[in-house]
């Protein structure tokens, strides 16, 4: 149990995603501009980021690793993804056309989203277990979503304070970001275990 | 088209780093120090060559419905024999460049010049535009890793400029990959509009 709590936490805080590990940073930065896409956003990566860190890890320990088919993994896994995501458009737009209205616009945005590769790579490089894989995946998840809520946040404020002209834009939020990591900084002296 | 104004326009007027914003992940995430993020530079480089040569050069019989697919397995199998040759060859590197190697394949530089210029244009124009672009990118992050390697440790390449006491650690890490790139933007905007 400890191990799992362990995996969590520091999946959210000690090693966000997006601020220590550089992953997602394009939506990061492209659907930070209102709380209330950051959301949609984070709903729709933390959906597709389990389910395909279950394919994935499944396609790993069944098909790739008995054939020694190792070498084909960047290939299979990313058509995997791609896959996955055309056919989860297709299913919520049949079965739930609400959520398909909420999360539909991001769902294209998320095959090039380096996290959700990032992470089906990252557990099997880690040697996790698939209970393991999947309390990985999801509160890495729930980082990204906590990352970009935040700095959603912080942005709606930014629209109202004078920024030099050079630093409009990309520039502040940029830098935004790097004092949210220098924050973010300060729980990498948790330990649990 | 002139050819020297295509990969011109790479380095220049369209640089993935600054003005286009595209491959933000691997431009924060490898570039600790300048070796590294040359490095990361190069390897994207060798694949948006290739990728564009070949997806320009079977264009044509590809159907519009699967093209993005498509691209995306092509650009995937180069990924795959730059991973292997990284691991035979240069196993110190593929270490330090770790993830963002694989990851190479949703860099979205590549499927967006795929996209938007090997898709029109001939396999020969296709592959000055990779270099262009390519040069473009190394550039700029090896400008970034050298600026965050002498802000926190004193050092461009290993070569010492100032003793490592007086660097600030934080620009090696990750806040100041945001802050330098942060930075370094603002400056580039200030020279254009000028």
């Amino acid at each position: 149990m400890l191990t799992y709590i362990s995996i969590f936490i520091t999946a959210i805080f000690v090693n966000n995603i997006i601020l220590s590990q550089f992953l997602g940073i394009c939506p990061f930065l492209g659907v930070s501009k209102k709380i209330d896409s950051a959301l949609g956003m984070g709903a729709a990566v933390t959906f597709v980021m389990l389910l395909s860190t279950i394919v994935t890890y499944l396609i790993q320990a069944y098909l790739l690793d008995p054939f020694q088919l190792g070498y084909m993994q960047t290939i299979v896994f990313i058509l995997v993804i791609a896959a996955l995501v055309q056919m989860l458009e297709i299913v919520l737009k049949k079965v739930s056309p609400a959520l398909y209205q909420a999360l539909g616009v991001f769902l294209p945005l998320i095959t090039t989203n380096c996290a959700i590769l990032g992470v089906a790579i990252l557990v099997i490089q880690k040697d996790f277990s698939l209970v393991e894989s999947v309390v990985y995946a999801v509160s890495t998840a729930i980082g990204f979503t906590l990352a970009l809520t935040i700095f959603a946040g912080i942005r709606e404020q930014l629209n109202w304070s004078e920024v030099p002209k050079a630093m409009k834009g990309t520039p502040i939020a940029l830098i935004t970001a790097g004092l949210l990591a220098l924050a973010f900084m300060g729980f990498s002296g948790i330990k649990i275990c | 088209m002139n050819k020297l104004k295509i990969i011109l326009n790479g380095i220049i007027t369209e640089n993935p780093t600054f003005v286009l914003l595209l491959g933000m992940c691997p431009t924060l995430g490898t570039t600790s120090s300048a070796i590294n993020g040359m490095s990361m530079g190069l390897a994207t480089m060798f694949v948006l060559m290739c990728s564009n040569v070949v997806i320009s050069a079977v264009k044509d019989v590809i159907p519009d419905k699967v093209r993005i697919p498509s691209f995306v397995v092509i650009i995937a199998a180069f990924v795959t024999v730059l991973q292997l040759c990284m691991q035979a060859y240069l196993p110190e590197l593929y270490k330090s460049l770790g993830l963002f190697i694989p990851l190479i394949v949703v860099n979205c530089i590549i499927l967006g010049r795929a996209e938007a210029f090997a898709a029109k244009h001939n396999p020969f124009d296709s592959l000055l535009d990779g270099i262009g672009i390519g040069l473009g990118f190394t550039l700029g992050l090896t400008l970034l890793g050298a600026v965050r390697e002498l802000l926190g440790t004193g050092r461009i390449f290993d070569l010492t400029i100032f003793p490592e006491e007086y660097g600030a650690l934080a620009f090696v890490l990750a806040p100041g990959a945001f802050i330098a790139l942060g930075l370094l933007i603002a400056l580039v905007n200030t020279l254009k509009t000028k």
